[in-house]
């Protein structure tokens, strides 16, 4: 269950449109490494971890991804309103506008839509842990990658360097969950069994694995 | 005048944020770090600060949560006509 907060977790303000920004920073919304991905990966793989701690880590950190989420489609619309006809037309983002006008919509920057082959949820803590190690990674890289194109524009590179930092961080708490998770199995066969299907849930219930 | 107030609003939303993100932060270290008594003890610390805050701009200005939405003692319900945070700054 969530509650809504009418702010967002890092403010927004961008004065200037800019339709080519726009094309290229949707792909943080809606793309391969995107927020959307990054929420629905950690919320549906938090049902099956095997302790309570990496249960937290990835229900909190799917939560924020959610904030994420809202401050990129923010830096979208914000980019977009007030285009004129011409921008749209010259910047690439006419077949975008065709379709959705400026409405914001997840794809990715090359056109792609939304999917939900852009993550994965194993069913097997391990693997799905290593997976979110990756995925912040990979976000971190594709933030790196717009802040190169906006690092003249202090109103767009502001809002993007927070989010960067946020997924060094998440990275770290990632970690910190696949340990959790490493420290209660065999250390000589962390692949014995699959925690989350061999050996069910019960463990989360003791106060041991907590 | 109305821009002051303006300032003073803008001034107290940025406050919330960043005692926000101090309560965001040390949460996911202490899901991972659940005994830190110094975590716990800042995290006792911003989230009275921002319980704080939250209430004081509800009163002022008008609520950003649902739980401070009945502190504001209006007539009318403010929740839905409070800016959302994607509009313009100062609209």
């Amino acid at each position: 269950m969530w509650n809504y907060e009418k702010r967002l977790q890092y403010p927004v303000n961008i004065t200037t449109p800019n339709a080519k920004l726009a094309q290229f920073i949707m792909s943080q919304y809606g793309g391969p490494d995107g927020e959307i991905g990054a929420s629905m990966r950690y919320l549906s793989q938090r049902f099956t971890m095997p302790n309570r701690t990496s249960m937290a880590v990835l229900n909190d950190i799917g939560t924020e991804e959610l904030a994420h989420l809202e401050m990129v489609s923010t830096i979208v619309h914000q980019l977009t309103r007030d285009l004129t006809m011409e921008e749209i037309e010259n910047s690439g983002l006419g077949p975008y506008y065709i379709d959705h006008t400026v409405g914001v919509w997840p794809q990715a920057a090359g056109g792609v839509p939304f999917n939900a082959c852009e993550f994965q949820s194993k069913g097997d803590p391990i693997t799905d842990l290593f997976e979110n190690l990756a995925a912040e990674q990979k976000a971190r890289s594709t933030y790196d990658n717009i802040l190169r194109v906006v690092r003249n524009i202090p109103e767009v590179a502001d809002p993007i360097r927070f989010l960067r930092a946020r997924e060094v961080v998440h990275f770290q708490r990632f970690g910190e969950a696949l340990r959790s998770i490493q420290e209660q199995l065999d250390a000589n066969n962390f692949y014995a069994f699959n925690p989350s299907f061999d050996n069910p849930c019960k463990a989360s219930c003791a106060p041991e694995a907590r | 005048m109305m821009k002051n107030q303006t300032s003073k609003r803008r001034c107290l939303l940025q406050q919330i944020n960043e005692v926000s993100f101090a309560v965001n932060d040390i949460l996911l270290y202490l899901d991972t770090h659940p005994d830190d008594e110094k975590a716990l003890a800042f995290f006792e610390d911003v989230s009275d600060r921002r319980n704080q805050l939250l209430a004081e701009y509800a009163k002022d200005y008008g609520p950003l949560t649902v739980d401070t939405a009945s502190k504001t003692c209006e007539t009318s319900w403010k929740w839905s006509q409070q800016p959302f945070p994607w509009e313009r700054e100062g609209a």
